[in-house]
């Protein structure tokens, strides 16, 4: 847990920026959280010169006078866990926004300071241990019910072990109660502490076999990512990285989701507060807020609390997994806490690395991505029971300067994601959503997921994806050749390559987010849409084959079927499909008999 | 922040200090930095008794670090002394600051006496609290169907404009002002006009401009102009902007507010980096320009439970056309979208010369629909951004190949794309509502075949769609 000790008081001695200085402080240690000046603003210890320690303050300085009092809490940054955390909204160093409203107003004042899990809340606390009985870390003591549909674990922290001296029965309790005391004397209350920068331990990371379902068919079927994989979503202004987040927070197939709005903009947030609640969670039935914690800190808010907002968040995600469940964290987006390092890593007077950013930036972006997994966590496995498992899937969206790809921060978590969801400027343009480049675009989930989709998903799903990701290529190099001499120098047959190219771009990888039908398609409707699409091809190429016209068959009304077929709901989804491929073979056949 | 001027009666004794140490750029640099807080406002008065002002960006027990708004022209460190003038920058606010014209940072120039305030609010505001935001959903009608249709915008919502030099940007702006109306016709609507390093000409366009419009009595300009000192400019949009908050959370106004030339404002931040010797980013552009600039496009917005609204049209000039540049770069990850006007569109003569593809509105699915447009807006949108686009690029190969080379159907597009840009875009001065601009975008979808408007509902089809002559005319297959 939290290793504490007794604060020291020194004075400011600097002021730049985000950055101050503190005098005075000797026995500090790197990491520590200070309160800064009169109005006690929170601070992050990040360099250490004799008794002069500087710091990274997550508020704005401005208005502060040197010699003013800094003191040292004695502990690092760090989060409250506990029941209470889903549904919440809170800033980047774990402060509850709703409560700071109720504090200062609509705009947020500098020095508040307000814990995160309501202190006078009960909670049912339903015990699951007994006296005398040996915990260890992990190990569950009771349950508390924390949403309709959700059941929070209450977990021995980490490095806490021994036996059970007492335990209470089950009631109405606040987080802060000990519910269970050990042999030892240690109080084991509800809500525990974590520093953030530090992951949570598990037994063992294990391999992700499972794919995290999106219901986006170009990533479900083209760029599969594991469930406790990681994806990164790079893409300039404009091109839907954020509505790419949203829609996963909203369709994904994980327990919970940490969603970390870092540096982004307040209207989005303003989406988010309105639109989750009113939404339905496809798992449980209960409101989609009840399964999602958000963090926030908007681009005006203090820049320091961005690099302290995605640890937090994931620090959160941890204690969930931790628990049991999968969790997927979406980190909107990562290039403003890489901005914030630089900002910092500048006002220190760093030797900068590539494009100004510190030369850690790498092993900052690594270390945190290989805190995603899926694992099987910590606590005694009781005979004959399997070891509990979790999971947290990272979904990061990078915003490069000018869309450009090759610059640092897109390219460091290239080399630790498993999953490349490249945005195009272009596709934006002509309003290809969602923008995923597939030309460049990629997975390193595919092959261990193999044996899942041949189980689970509809079959031919496999071989489809491999045929429609030839289909693609073809269809790109026919453009190429297009571009230089003009359609009229290909062949009917490489026409169609074309004409289907284009269908299978427009009805199959393109996908409304905003349509009530088209937002989310399963995986049965992912599989038939591409089916259909395939079957046309094969259709239509026997067809030219043996004579008939390539603007015959393109003028067959059946088409504006087939694409309208993605606006099934997936409920009708089976029953339409057989309606329009019957349709399509029938003419199809006639065209042919008809010939010309 | 000079809106309150003090008599010499009531201003207390101020402590006076002379050590000014290094003068550098618009910096200067004091023995003491523990005398001032940080981001206090300075007073410096030079040996022949004028006075500039000054802001602490950096204190420390070895020195402090100023930078003076007015510049160091003649600053010496031997003459020159130095006192608090206040804590924080402030601004005095009041409605009477309505029709009124100020510098950059306040003081006015119209000849009239300083305004009546209300009281002095901080120019750098607070963060708003993401809690307290309303969601922007109310349509506001420019009459301009590239904005109204395609990228449409809501009360609340920050939208720049952004274009190269020489583009009629300043007429788009005042094209909007003039025409820009909200449903509910007894809300109150004014502007609060921010320019920094703007022309003398352009200053005199929009306040002509704004006069003979009638919008006069309804503006409040900060003007900084090209010749006025260049780090007055990180000043100005944030007075302007706490004038917008006050009129907007305070007094119920629908703020709309105008920040032009964006591209300025990002100079002057980089000329005060680089006399403090920051490690440059792009371009020479410090590295926390995304966080300043956050700072300023953060501010539009809306409060739950509050009346006014505010929104931002921030404009700026992409150096050399090129929208990676950092500044539009920044701009566009932090704004809920962006206009962009287009060089080819303006030579053709089309006006506004908007170029519908690299423009975007992020909040436009919230301003419409059954109920605030019209139910078949987005898809009526969409199916014409994807014609346009398919259309162009027609365009394009047929430069290659020869109209000759073209099918039919190819043909169409072509035709609908030159018609697009010809009557739907380049409108000129009328003022179009919502409903004439989707009734004369169903008019050019006639010039294609039903069967390719897929992206419409056919509901929407069978209501709206007839076919053109030519269309209907023209073979199935």
């Amino acid at each position: 847990m939290v290793q504490t000790r007794e604060p020291i008081t020194g004075k400011l001695c600097l002021v730049s920026g985000p950055m101050i200085g503190a005098s005075g402080m000797l026995g500090v240690s790197m990491g520590e959280m200070l309160r800064v000046g009169t109005l006690g603003l929170i601070g992050e210890v990040i360099r250490i010169n004799g008794d002069t320690v500087y710091a990274q303050v997550f508020e704005d300085t401005g208005g502060m006078m040197l010699g003013e009092p800094v003191t040292s809490l004695g502990y690092p940054l760090s989060v409250e866990l506990g029941p209470g955390l889903l549904g919440g909204v809170f800033d980047g160093i774990q402060r509850p926004l709703e409560v700071l409203r109720a504090m200062s107003g609509d705009f947020i004042a500098r020095g508040l300071t307000a814990p995160a899990l309501d202190r006078e809340k009960k909670w049912g606390f339903t015990p699951t241990v007994t006296v005398g009985q040996k915990v260890v870390g992990g190990d569950v003591l009771g349950t508390v019910q924390e949403t309709r549909a959700f059941m929070h674990r209450v977990l021995v922290p980490p490095n806490v072990s021994g036996v059970i001296k007492s335990v209470v029965s089950a009631g109405e309790y606040t987080v802060e109660q000990p519910v269970v005391v050990l042999e030892d004397g240690s109080e084991l209350a509800m809500m525990q502490r974590w520093p953030v920068k530090r992951p949570r331990p598990v037994v063992r990371k294990l391999p992700a076999t499972e794919p995290f379902v999106t219901g986006q068919r170009v990533l479900d079927c083209i760029f599969p990512v594991a469930l406790g994989g990681s994806a990164v979503v790079p893409g300039g202004f404009g091109t839907g990285k954020t509505v790419v987040e949203q829609t996963l927070s909203k369709y994904c197939n994980a327990d919970i989701i940490v969603y970390v709005g870092c540096g982004e903009r307040g209207n989005e947030m303003a989406d988010v507060l309105d639109e989750f609640p009113a939404l339905t969670d496809p798992k449980t039935g209960d409101s989609l807020m009840n399964r999602t914690i958000l963090v926030v800190n908007t681009s005006n808010m203090p820049v320091a609390a961005r690099e302290a907002s995605v640890y937090s968040g994931i620090t959160l995600a941890e204690y969930y997994r931790d628990q049991g469940f999968s969790v997927a964290i979406m980190a909107d987006s990562s290039s403003r806490w890489a901005e914030a390092l630089r900002e910092i890593s500048s006002r220190l007077e760093e030797m900068p690395g590539e494009e100004g950013y510190p030369t850690y930036l790498s092993a900052r972006i690594a270390e945190f991505y290989e805190r995603t997994g899926r694992a099987e966590v910590l606590g005694t496995v009781a005979e004959g029971e399997e070891p509990r498992q979790g999971s947290m899937t990272l979904v990061a969206a990078v915003s490069p300067a000018g869309g450009d790809f090759s610059e640092p921060v897109t390219q460091t978590s290239l080399r630790v994601a498993g999953g490349f969801w490249g945005l195009d400027a272009a596709l934006a343009y002509r309003r290809h959503y969602p923008a995923i480049n597939w030309k460049v675009s990629y997975t390193l989930y595919l092959e261990t997921l193999k044996p899942w989709f041949r189980d689970n998903a509809p079959k031919g799903w496999l071989e489809n994806r491999q045929r429609a990701m030839d289909l693609l290529q073809r269809d790109a190099e026919m453009q190429e050749i297009v571009q230089l001499v003009g359609p009229d120098a290909l062949q009917d047959g490489e026409r169609l390559i074309l004409e289907t190219g284009k269908m299978v771009r427009e009805v199959f990888l393109q996908q409304n987010a905003f349509s009530d039908n088209d937002a989310f398609s399963s995986l049965e409707k992912t599989g038939g849409l591409l089916e259909t699409l395939l079957e046309f091809y094969d259709l239509s190429k026997n067809a030219i084959e043996n004579g008939v016209t390539l603007n015959r068959l393109m003028g067959l009304p059946v088409r504006e079927d087939i694409a309208r077929l993605r606006n099934e709901s997936n409920a009708n989804f089976a029953d339409k499909r057989a309606t329009v491929c019957a349709r399509m073979r029938a003419d199809v056949a006639a065209a042919a008999t008809k010939k010309g | 922040m000079t809106g309150n001027n003090q008599t010499p009666a009531e201003a207390p004794l101020r402590a006076e200090y002379w050590d000014l140490t290094y003068i550098s750029g618009p910096l200067v640099f004091l023995k003491n930095g523990g005398r001032f807080p940080s981001g206090a406002i300075l007073e410096l008065t030079m040996a022949n008794g004028e006075v500039r002002q000054g802001q602490v960006l950096e204190a420390s027990t070895s020195h402090a670090v100023v930078q003076v708004l007015q510049g160091t022209q003649g600053v010496d460190v031997k003459g020159a002394s130095v006192s608090l003038k206040q804590d924080v920058a402030t601004i005095g606010v009041s409605t009477a600051l309505l029709g009124r014209r100020f510098n950059g940072t306040g003081v006015p120039i119209d000849g009239l006496p300083p305004a009546v305030v209300d009281k002095e609010m901080n120019i750098n505001g607070a963060p708003m609290n993401p809690v307290a935001r309303d969601k922007p959903n109310d349509f506001i009608e420019t009459g301009v169907t590239a904005i109204d249709e395609f990228n449409t915008l809501v009360r609340g919502q920050k939208l720049p404009i952004f274009f190269g030099s020489g583009l009629p940007a300043n007429e788009v702006a005042n094209l909007i002002v003039q025409q820009a109306r909200t449903r509910d016709a007894s809300e109150q609507f004014v502007v609060v006009f921010g320019a920094m390093g703007i022309t003398e000409r352009e200053a005199n366009y929009f306040m002509t401009a704004f006069d003979e419009g009638g919008q006069g009595g309804r503006v409040v300009a900060f003007i900084n102009k090209a010749n006025d000192p260049a780090i007055e400019r990180v000043f100005t949009p944030r007075c302007a902007l706490t004038v917008a908050e006050y009129l907007a959370y305070e007094m119920d106004y629908q703020v709309l507010v105008i920040l032009t030339d964006m591209t300025s404002y990002c100079e002057a931040l980089r000329q005060v980096s680089s006399a403090r010797e920051e490690i440059p980013g792009r371009r020479g552009y410090p590295g926390y320009m995304y966080t300043d600039l956050s700072t300023i496009y953060e501010r539009a917005g809306r409060i739950r439970g509050r009346k006014g609204s505010v929104t931002q049209m921030p404009m700026l000039t992409m150096p050399d056309d090129d929208i990676t540049h950092p500044i539009p770069d920044l701009t566009g990850y932090i704004t809920e979208g962006q206009i962009v006007l287009s060089r080819s569109l303006h030579r053709q003569g089309v006006f506004p010369p908007v170029d519908i593809i690299p423009c975007l509105s992020r909040l436009m699915n919230n301003g419409i629909g059954e109920g605030r447009t019209r139910g078949d807006h987005r898809q009526v949108a969409n199916q014409l951004y994807s014609a346009y686009a398919q259309g162009l690029d027609i365009r394009k190969l047929m430069t290659i190949i020869g109209e000759d080379a073209l099918s039919d159907m190819d043909k169409k597009f072509l035709k609908f794309a030159i018609q697009f840009e010809r009557e739907l875009i380049g409108q000129g001065w009328t003022r179009r509502t919502i409903d004439e601009s989707l009734d004369a975008s169903w008019k050019l979808l006639s010039l294609l075949p039903r069967a390719e408007l897929t992206r419409i509902d056919t509901k929407y089809v069978d209501l709206y769609y007839k076919a053109g002559e030519e269309t209907a005319a023209a073979p199935v297959s």
